[in-house]
């Protein structure tokens, strides 16, 4: 296929699922910040959100004071956060327009017809600067049901050829991005210090960051106990079967760059970097993770999940 | 547009015509539907009881689904000079346009015979020069027109196939008289229009569309392919590999273009993705260079190499055009073919037809005055206020004077323009173009159409399938049906004339 075509897709898939994330997070963070200020700790939680989305960088160049209607205006609506909701949509529907023909129907229907919703929000007042949780909360679950219809689309519609791989290439390796953002954000609370089960502050912190990865149902189902921050750890690291987790997300980035290698009858650098990560991710422990330090595996991760994105780029999309 | 009005389907006078601007005369235009008397012509017999038994408010419900599935299915163009308004749907009339099966064979066995003739022309005029030399065409209105390409003097085309593609723009004036407005063999569009439109209309009223047993359209994606297929340069080993060639997502026809990609199967491309190498046509594939045998373009010569024409188009692919003259790629439609439909070689048509294959045009010119001769000239001149003066070169409705719509300082202003440069415009007299009824937002009125059926030639031979775009100019009055001027769009029905006998003999079943 046109290395272009390939491009978009991955890129398609990838703002969908960032915007996901990102309605997510702010969803999150509502409801910490929500909580009584000696429950909920720092009382940092949108910075920690910008931190998590990215934009902490952004945010501040451009804007005041960090609270909850600002941050949430600039996840959301802002135009000039090239990371907001909006955008994100933006470009994922510019990406998808300019390969109509590579998508199915449905997957246009799912894109196509949530930027014009998109636009009603932004002709409401919602859009343009006021602040209402009602609103937001359906604007939120739009967001939501949006990257559902896209993913959903794409898996039942596609054809099981190179289109779909690097479809679905670009989703696992945005997810594994922002799973490794959160974690890399909040490493401080999942620090395993002192276990006061139940009782700790940072219980609504940890929750938090399970729902931000919808992932709060899961953790009881696999774990059968109470939050314990070094099992959300190693839920989200180590654990195949959430699928947020990073070793989820590399056992599929492999999965679909191994397709995309045996159609081409030829492997190259970006499948031999994914192996190796994933080798890494399936040979590590939480208690070596702890050792050697959250906060460096994370960043560790980060870098060499950016090499893979590189590589793929170099190896199939440049045109 | 939900209509609030209650002006039926019984009133249907030429209304079109005698408003208050026209000088063309009150009632001299052709109604597709109602005559003057007030009798339903025979085509439009199921449609006028259709009507007669809708209510106004159900059509227009029915007209707000089409435009959210028109929305939907993404289809829309983008208005040059007009960047507030972004995206834009063509509007949309659910009134289908009919045609009878005996009429059509009379205009497919015309356009047939048109484009044969265009494209033996082109072949001579890049070619031995026999028209020229016979003196039937003068020379200079060929070889000094600025759509005349001298890189392309002297060269064969694959199979000598000029134009794959063409549209050609057909206006009705009577219950016998066609008329070729124009021709189109540059890079028409509008077919997606004419298959959307068709499905819109199954979804919609799929009742009218069964009883009337509609000749499909539907094959036309299939029909253009074999004909690429076959125009692929001679010694190609494989399948050929054929792609689409468009300048990009903010070109206006870019959803065509996007939609024709997909109904053929072929990818659509960028000039970024292709490149060329040893005169061979190349695109940039996830596996790395694959050859590319026959571009189905739909970029202007201007900007399809700029190594060879405009150096500044990004749009283009440099070295293009080394690739086609060592015969490795078709280019369809060829370069160098607005040449044939340059509006000043309109006027010649009858003699092109009469020269090349020795018959007698089967469709008619519109009849023209050529500025460029002394005594059109001065006839145009003295009568501006009746006749509609086109720039040979424009396109898309743009440099037009129709003259009784134009003010005094309009026509005064198009007076000056014609002195200085009689030899650059045409003038023909205001065609009493046909009405049919359409939806509009005061209830059923009769607006002025006309027709764009698309002609596909390869090595397989000349091929129309039955129908093509009906444009409607949806302003009372309007003579000007251009998308980008405010023109509607309607499916057309080309129906079997012994449909209406049968349904005569099952009337007053219900």
């Amino acid at each position: 296929m046109l290395s272009r075509t390939a491009d978009h897709l991955y890129w398609l898939a990838r703002y969908m699922e960032r915007a996901d994330f990102l309605a997510r997070t702010v969803e999150a963070t509502q409801r910490l910040a929500a909580l009584p200020t000696n429950y909920s700790g720092s009382g940092t939680e949108w910075e920690s959100a910008l931190e998590s989305s990215g934009a902490a960088e952004g945010f501040r160049a451009t804007r005041g004071k960090i609270d909850e209607a600002s941050v949430v205006e600039y996840l959301t609506f802002a135009s000039d956060n090239p990371s907001s909701i909006c955008n994100c949509i933006e470009l994922a529907r510019a990406n998808g327009r300019a390969v109509r023909t590579a998508l199915t129907v449905e997957m246009w229907d799912a894109i196509n017809g949530a930027w014009i919703e998109l636009k009603r929000f932004e002709d409401s007042n919602f859009g343009r600067g006021r602040f209402d949780r009602e609103e937001l909360s359906r604007f939120l679950e739009f967001v939501k049901k949006t990257s559902l219809d896209y993913d959903g689309s794409a898996h039942r519609t596609m054809l099981r050829n190179d289109a779909y791989w690097f479809s679905r290439l670009g989703l696992y390796i945005e997810r594994a991005d922002n799973t490794a953002r959160i974690l890399d954000v909040k490493y401080h609370v999942l620090l395993p210090v002192d276990e006061t089960v139940g009782g700790s502050i940072d219980y609504f912190q940890w929750t938090s960051i399970l729902r931000a990865v919808s992932a709060l149902n899961a953790y009881h189902w696999v774990y059968r106990e109470s939050v314990k921050p070094w099992l959300i750890a190693d839920l989200l690291i180590l654990k195949a079967e959430m699928p947020r987790s990073l070793i989820a997300c590399y056992e599929n980035i492999v999965h679909y760059l191994d397709s995309i290698a045996v159609a081409y009858s030829v492997s190259g650098p970006a499948q031999a970097q994914a192996h190796e990560v994933l080798a890494r991710l399936e040979r590590t422990t939480t208690q070596e993770i702890f050792k050697i330090g959250l906060h460096e595996f994370i960043t560790e991760f980060v870098e060499s999940t950016d090499l893979l994105g590189r590589a793929i780029q170099e190896q199939y999309l440049k045109y | 547009m939900i209509a609030r009005g209650t002006f039926r389907s019984a009133e249907r006078r030429c209304r079109g015509c005698n408003g208050g601007r026209s000088r063309v005369p009150e009632g001299s235009c052709f109604d597709e539907m109602t005559l003057p008397d007030g009798a339903i012509r025979p085509a439009y017999g199921r449609i006028a009881r259709w009507l007669a038994s809708t209510p106004v408010d159900v059509l227009g419900s029915r007209c707000v689904q089409a435009e959210l599935m028109f929305r939907r299915m993404g289809i829309t163009f983008a208005v040059y000079g007009d960047k507030e308004a972004g995206e834009r749907l063509i509007p949309f009339d659910i009134i289908p346009r009919m045609v009878l099966r005996s009429e059509w064979m009379r205009l497919e066995a015309g356009l047939v015979q048109r484009v044969k003739a265009l494209n033996l022309f082109l072949a001579d005029v890049y070619g031995d020069r026999e028209i020229l030399k016979a003196g039937r065409i003068p020379a200079d209105l060929v070889l000094h027109n600025p759509q005349y390409r001298p890189e392309m003097a002297g060269q064969r085309v694959p199979h000598d196939i000029y134009v794959h593609i063409a549209g050609i723009d057909l206006v009705r004036t009577g219950e016998d008289d066609f008329y070729v407005l124009e021709d189109n063999v540059r890079t028409p569009s509008g077919v997606s229009y004419m298959l959307q439109n068709r499905e819109v209309m199954m979804r919609l009223v799929p009742d009218l569309v069964a009883e009337h047993r509609v000749a499909p359209v539907e094959n036309y994606p299939d029909a253009l392919l074999a004909s690429l297929r076959s125009a692929a340069p001679v010694p190609v080993g494989q399948e050929p590999t054929i792609v689409l060639l468009t300048p990009g997502r903010y070109n206006s026809a870019y959803y065509e273009h996007s939609f024709l990609a997909d109904k053929l199967g072929v990818e659509l491309v960028e000039g970024r993705d292709l490149l060329v190498e040893d005169d061979r046509v190349y695109m940039r594939t996830t596996e790395g260079k694959k050859r590319v045998d026959v571009v189905y373009r739909r970029i202007d010569d201007d900007f399809l190499d700029p190594e060879t024409f405009r150096p500044d188009s990004i749009l283009g692919v440099p070295g293009l055009m080394r690739a086609y003259h060592a015969g490795n790629v078709t280019l369809a439609n060829a370069v160098g073919t607005g040449i044939a439909d340059d509006k000043a070689i309109y006027t010649y048509m009858p003699e092109i037809v009469d020269f090349y294959l020795g018959e007698r045009a089967i469709l008619s010119n519109v009849p023209t005055w050529r500025c460029r001769e002394p005594e059109a000239l001065s006839y145009v001149q003295s009568h501006l206020g009746e006749l509609v003066v086109k720039e040979v070169n424009g396109s898309g409705g743009y440099g037009m004077l129709v003259g009784p719509h134009a003010s005094r300082a309009e026509i005064d202003l198009f007076a000056e323009k014609l002195r200085a440069n009689p030899e650059n415009f045409i003038a023909q007299p205001t065609l009493a173009l046909s009405t049919t009824p359409t939806f509009v937002s005061a209830g059923i009125a009769p607006r002025h159409v006309d027709l764009r059926p698309f002609v596909l030639t390869g090595t397989n031979g000349i091929r129309v399938v039955p129908g093509g775009l009906t444009r409607v100019a949806l302003k009372e009055n309007s003579l000007v049906v251009n998308s980008s001027q405010g023109g509607g769009t309607k499916d057309t029905w080309i129906v079997e004339d012994r449909i209406f006998e049968e349904s005569v003999a099952f009337q007053g079943q219900s």
